[in-house]
């Protein structure tokens, strides 16, 4: 879209900035601002104050400014004290719950959005999570539920299921992609209803994991105590190991991805398939590989939601997560820190809100701000023009000063 | 289907036929009449063909469930083997043949579901058509974008917008008609925002279509929690669209009451499969957009405009789909629920494929999916204990069969998903 459009000579200090400015960390970051503010007008218009003094908005215009900047404020400031920091709150324990809360919500949102990315960053796209998702807890709340296994051996094998679980439903949909050619968003989303049926089937069926003394509704037993994630700050606080499993996701993702032979593979063939071909790679068992460890990515989401509670589980227990690993790996731009960001921005909107109800706004505003992040982040132009950003660079000032940086000996 | 091709044209198609397609039905004729016809159930069926007030009413049917179980068993096995005969003669199974198959196997189900009960017929054929217009309609808008070569996966969307705007303007104006105007305008705008990012901006259509679903979901869940459900006598209460007999045909016995005892929504999708196929397939309009989604560069190169081509069509789907969005709210309950569309716009991605592209084949394969949703809720309340969570697999099922390539060779506009950059 810029051909021709050549970088004029500039200092290097201007060359900077101008790179940061073009470039994806921010963007993401005006994008996610572009969508808070959408956010706002979305909280003005539905403000009664607003819409009440709006009524005679000529006449007194400051009334209405002041009803939608209080809409404003109070939003916002339920949403920070819902998933950051309760200033309002008695004791200090109440006061950092909201935080802890963001990092349980966040867990799970991380590790599926490390599925997702993995599979963009081989050219493929996983709108399979939710499916991968349930079949990994479907076995994980078999083992937690229906066996038997000594402290600690029995968590650890719950977790492993659930990885492999869904590595095994992932590398379906690669099979099927490297042996038919059929396109695996197709596949994934028939793979999700078909998780979803055999779930509750599993889940109805008193034989198989329904709940022991249950009803007519599917619902398996609470998992064992010996395998559940044990809480990582005492009973005060739900916040539970499977926040760690998804940091452990987010190192592994970035050695895999970044350092490893594997993660070059997949890296080319995402690149472009056809000269990996030639380079002598095997691009049909790459697919396979590649879908089978992102779903392994989304395992670790479903160990936090089959292994994460107290109670008996729900066929819905994989919530809007499928999706939402998709925004959280759009905006993550499909490299680790950024899911881990993107993932504890999604995470402190679920946290947030309680508190929101609490002041009569609706908690669902955070899918509209959700919604416009990522439609700004999906449509680069877009943002570009609102901030008047400039166009993609081609210098590389700041790759090659990191590459002096970080190459030993004389770079390339 | 029109993919019968004169020989030479495409020198490459295959010449042995596979017979993945013979093997599979094989075993279906198998599974059927042994499971539901030697082991079947000896209770009997009564067939009810039509309704207590219907014009003309026919007496039940009486008959044993496994004898449907054997006759239609034996019925599957021979059309595997005509199957078989024509793979080895190099042709294809035809598609109604396939068509054929897929009812007479429902029916043996079914029979085998309501043995010992009554089976109403005629009412779980209306349910289904009633559930299959939204599907059919999103998947027309569907079909018309994919053909010219953009993958539309905001059908869901589409959906969802649709049917909040018919349910919303419908009741705060008082007027169904201008909810359902509202509604595919809407849809139709949205559309644009695919066609604009997918077609000028080369945004990946995939990526953008998930993005506009998650959006709109966003959107109509805050707006239904904010607004809706606190003043929705005003503004979420629309009613629906009167059910309006058309004379003469709602009296054909069986298949009267459930297809022309219907509401507007329904018989503008019975208007639009067909004119949509007949434009696609009959004119030169058609011609036009089909090259746009076969092979852009020589569309371009007689002078069709590619990306103005593209534009319409997928705007005018929106159209469509927002059609079956308000199908969805004022054409059968009325209010607007959260997430009302629920995973159909999916479904009536779904349902293109398996339609294989085609208007017609599709409004089949929407019908097997409304069949699939009045199944689960009608076979729960006959026989609980049979497992429903399966038979609401069955259509997914089939549908990843399909796109893997064991029934026939589903094959998309070669052109779809790829953005065309004039040169």
């Amino acid at each position: 879209m810029s051909d021709g459009t050549e970088t004029p000579v500039v200092g290097r200090g201007a060359a900077v900035i101008r790179e940061i400015m073009s470039g994806g960390a921010a963007r993401a970051l005006l994008s996610v601002v572009a969508g808070f503010v959408i956010g706002a007008i979305f909280m003005v218009f539905s403000s009664e104050e607003f819409l009440a003094a709006a009524q005679y908005l000529t006449s007194r215009p400051a009334d209405a400014l002041g009803a939608a900047w209080t809409a404003i404020a109070e939003g916002y400031s339920a949403l920070f004290r819902g998933s950051i920091y309760n200033y309002t709150a008695a004791s200090f324990e109440a006061s950092i719950r909201p935080m802890t809360e963001t990092l349980r919500f966040a867990g799970p949102l991380i590790a599926s959005g490390l599925g997702v990315a993995l599979a963009f960053r081989v050219g493929l796209f996983n709108i399979g999570a939710s499916g991968q998702l349930l079949f990994g807890a479907l076995w994980a709340t078999w083992i937690s539920t229906r066996v038997e296994l000594p402290w600690g051996v029995h968590l650890v094998v719950a977790v492993l299921v659930a990885i492999l679980g869904a590595a095994a439903y992932g590398a379906v949909v690669g099979f099927l992609k490297a042996r038919t050619g059929a396109h695996e968003v197709i596949v994934t989303i028939m793979l999700n209803y078909i998780a979803a049926g055999i779930l509750t089937f599993f889940f109805r069926t008193p034989e198989l994991l329904r709940e022991v003394d249950g009803g007519g509704t599917p619902k398996s037993d609470a998992p064992a105590e010996s395998a559940q994630l044990p809480l990582l700050l005492g009973p005060e606080f739900t916040l539970h190991a499977g926040f760690i499993l998804a940091i452990v996701g987010v190192v592994v993702y970035w050695w895999l991805m970044e350092r490893s032979t594997i993660g070059f593979r997949f890296r080319m063939v995402g690149h472009n398939a056809d000269a990996a071909r030639t380079a002598g790679i095997n691009v049909e068992r790459t697919f396979v590989l590649a879908m089978a460890v992102s779903g392994a990515f989304v395992g670790l989401a479903a160990a936090n939601q089959a292994l994460g509670v107290r109670a008996g589980l729900t066929p819905d227990i994989d919530g809007t997560i499928g999706f939402d690993a998709i925004t959280v790996a759009l905006l993550g731009s499909s490299t680790a820190p950024g899911v881990l960001l993107a993932g504890l921005l999604f995470g402190a909107f679920k946290a947030g809100a309680p508190q929101m109800q609490v002041i009569g706004l609706s908690p669902e505003i955070t899918g509209v701000v959700q919604g416009f992040i990522v439609l700004f982040i999906a449509a680069p132009p877009l943002v570009r023009a609102i901030f008047r950003l400039p166009p993609p660079q081609k210098t590389t000032v700041i790759a090659d000063w990191w590459q002096k940086l970080t190459t030993k000996g004389d770079p390339k | 289907m029109s993919t019968v091709v004169t020989p030479g044209l495409f020198s490459q198609v295959d010449v042995s036929v596979s017979k993945k397609t013979p093997y599979l039905m094989a075993a279906f004729a198998v599974f059927v009449l042994v499971a539901f016809g030697f082991a079947g159930k000896t209770e009997i069926v009564a067939f009810q063909w039509s309704k207590e007030d219907d014009l003309i009413h026919l007496p039940d049917f009486l008959v044993a469930s496994n004898v449907v179980g054997l006759v239609l068993g034996t019925v599957l096995v021979a059309i595997a083997v005509f199957s078989f005969v024509l793979a080895q003669r190099t042709r294809v199974t035809p598609l109604w043949l396939t068509l054929v198959f897929g009812l007479l196997a429902v029916v043996a189900l079914l029979a085998w579901l309501a043995a010992g009960n009554t089976l109403p017929f005629a009412f779980i054929l209306g349910n289904a058509v009633v559930l299959a217009v939204p599907l059919a309609l999103g998947a027309m808008g569907g079909i018309m974008s994919e053909r010219v070569g953009v993958v539309n996966i905001a059908i869901e969307g589409q959906l969802l917008t649709g049917a909040f705007l018919a349910a919303v303007v419908g009741s705060l104006t008082d007027n169904l008609y201008l909810g359902l105007i509202v509604a595919m305008i809407g849809a139709a705008l949205l559309s644009m925002v695919l066609a604009v990012f997918s077609i000028q901006y080369l945004v990946d259509q995939i990526i953008v279509g998930v993005v506009l679903n998650v959006l709109v979901l966003g959107i109509t869940n805050f707006l239904y929690a904010q607004w809706l459900s606190n003043d929705g006598q005003n503004s979420n209460f629309p009613g629906t669209f009167p059910i309006i007999p058309i004379p003469g045909l709602s009296a054909i016995p069986v298949i009267g009451p459930a297809l022309f005892e219907a509401r507007i929504t329904t018989y503008l999708a019975y208007v639009i499969i067909p004119v949509l196929w007949f434009i696609l397939f009959k004119t030169r309009l058609g011609l036009r957009a089909r090259s746009v989604g076969e092979h852009p560069l020589a569309a371009d190169t007689v002078g069709i405009n590619v990306a103005v081509t593209r534009f319409w069509w997928v705007a005018i789907g929106g159209l469509v789909a927002g059609l079956g969005g308000a199908a969805l709210t004022i054409g059968a309950v009325g209010a607007f629920g959260r997430n009302m569309s629920g995973g159909q716009g999916f479904i009536a991605l779904a349902v293109v494929i398996l339609g294989r592209w085609h208007p017609f084949s599709a409004a089949a394969a929407a019908l097997l999916f409304g069949f699939s949703i009045v199944l689960r809720i009608w076979a729960n309340q006959v026989s609980p204990g049979i497992p429903t969570d399966f038979i609401t697999i069955v259509p997914y099922v089939v549908t990843l069969i399909a796109v893997v390539g064991f029934v026939g060779r589903v094959r998309a506009p070669a052109a779809t998903g790829k953005p065309y950059i004039k040169g």
